[in-house]
């Protein structure tokens, strides 16, 4: 059976153990192609883990499992018959160190999905490596260098040079664990600004402990708390005016 | 827990609270200056009002620190925004204070018109207004703030019927124009002052549960 959703990325009843500690309590949410979903939380809520799941890195941990639905663009994402690998280059992921390839150069490390997903094109690699590095807003900065190590660039260089890896591979969804938690404030700006222009090509999903970033970037905001949503809606509302008295704790730091 | 940020707030709502005293003071003294016959009384109308402005400024600079250093959410976020303005309705009462001061200072200098008798009855309605309004943002109390709107029709009601008494006289007699005139005007800026006790009212409800009323009333099927 097909339910059509208006959803692109839709998680049913999820739930996340890592052994038989639940982390992530069934959680339904949906997010809307071209927006940009923020989860916040304190450190250990489980936004991460519920992040993980989503493209089933998840399970990549040993003795780590995952219970419900996900669906992209009303497909499923667990069950049988679905590959791992073929869901990861639909739902990228970007990390809060950045982590190029060291041994690779600016060039090898954006095409590296493309060439294990089987391109081997010099051409058509370079061009979009060009595109992606270009969505990235780092090909000014590179494009002298491109033979360059990736690990030659600054911190919020390198940042950007995995979200441009990333989306080489033309992800619909990008899934950004605190990516900017290691940068600077004029790098953090960058990437800030850079989410907001990917929208336009991707769906953004973005766990931050920074609530002014959360506020400034994201559509909808979702605070999770102790492994379980404790409330999803407009960012511009959950900030002004949150419905739980849990959120309005959290929000305002008042939480200890 | 309490946190370094409440002491902050604490401490700017009470600027905020010396500023009121400081408006009610003002327009106390200026009617009550008028109903005595006392021009020194509603001569100190204008020293204060050069306090309330100070204050307002200082209200100000300390709401834009907060929100620069603090970056306040959610009810924190509210409160700030509140004051903001609630401070500029304080200020402009002390304004209406001052030309309530001017006007009464010409109504002495001439005949008076009339005994006041719906002016002090004005005034008692305004003043308690004003009252219940600064109190319920000292109190975060939503249903007081909402009891102030309710009673602005009743200063209308007031301003209204002294508007008529003062134009019968008038009419009856075009050399008690100029003293009309003043009445009239003083019955206008203690509306006014009615107007910004409710816009404090408004602004407290929207600081304790988020809801935006302006404009909601009147507007209301």
């Amino acid at each position: 059976m097909t339910t059509t959703s208006p959803f692109l990325l839709e998680t049913r009843g999820l739930s996340a153990w890592f052994g038989n500690a639940q982390a992530v309590k069934p959680t339904t949410l949906g997010c809307a192609a071209n927006t940009v979903t923020a989860i916040i939380g304190p450190s250990g809520c489980g936004k991460s883990t519920f992040l993980r799941c989503l493209n089933r890195l998840h399970e990549e941990v040993p003795g780590a499992r995952a219970q419900g639905e996900v669906f992209l663009e009303n497909g499923p994402v667990y069950g049988p018959g679905v590959d791992p690998v073929a869901v990861r280059r639909k739902i990228g992921m970007v990390f809060q160190k950045p982590n190029p390839f060291p041994a690779l150069s600016i060039l090898e490390n954006t095409v590296v999905g493309l060439r294990l997903a089987g391109v081997r094109r010099k051409n058509v690699l370079r061009e979009l490596a060009e595109r992606s590095l270009r969505l990235a807003a780092l090909w000014d900065e590179v494009k002298d260098k491109l033979d360059q190590p990736g690990m030659s660039l600054s911190g919020g260089q390198q940042q950007r040079l995995c979200i441009a890896r990333a989306l080489a591979v033309e992800p619909r969804v990008l899934l950004m664990d605190e990516p900017t938690s290691a940068l600077d404030p004029v790098s953090t700006a960058r990437i800030e600004e850079l989410v907001t222009e990917l929208k336009k090509e991707v769906t953004v999903v973005i766990v931050t402990h920074n609530m002014q970033q959360a506020a400034r970037i994201s559509d909808r905001t979702a605070f999770f708390l102790l492994g379980e949503v404790v409330e999803f809606g407009e960012t511009s509302r959950l900030f002004t005016n949150p419905v739980d008295p849990r959120t309005e704790r959290y929000i305002t730091g008042r939480f200890g | 827990m309490e946190r370094h940020f409440d002491a902050s707030l604490r401490e700017l709502k009470e600027q905020l609270l010396g500023m009121a005293g400081y408006v009610e003071r003002a327009i106390d003294n200026a009617v009550h200056g008028l109903q005595g016959r006392n021009p020194a009384k509603i001569r100190s109308v204008y020293e204060i009002e050069r306090t309330v402005n100070r204050e307002q400024v200082t209200v100000d600079e300390s709401c834009v620190r907060l929100l620069a250093l603090q970056q306040p959410m959610a009810v924190d976020l509210r409160l700030i925004v509140a004051i903001i303005k609630i401070n500029t309705d304080l200020e402009r009462m002390g304004d209406q204070a001052v030309n309530i001061a001017n006007n009464s200072e010409r109504y002495l200098a001439l005949e008076p018109l009339k005994p006041l008798v719906d002016l002090p009855l004005m005034f008692d309605e305004v003043k308690g207004m004003v009252r219940d309004a600064i109190n319920s943002f000292v109190r975060r109390d939503e249903a007081l703030a909402r009891e102030v709107l309710r009673r602005d029709d009743a200063v209308d009601e007031l301003k209204r019927r002294i508007f008529t008494d003062v134009l019968a006289a008038m009419k009856g007699d075009p050399g008690r124009i100029d003293a009309g005139i003043c009445l009239i005007l003083i019955a206008r800026n203690l509306e006014r002052i009615g107007d910004h006790a409710t816009n404090i009212a408004e602004d407290v409800v929207f600081a304790v549960s988020g809801e935006d009323i302006r404009h909601a009333r009147r507007e209301a099927p």
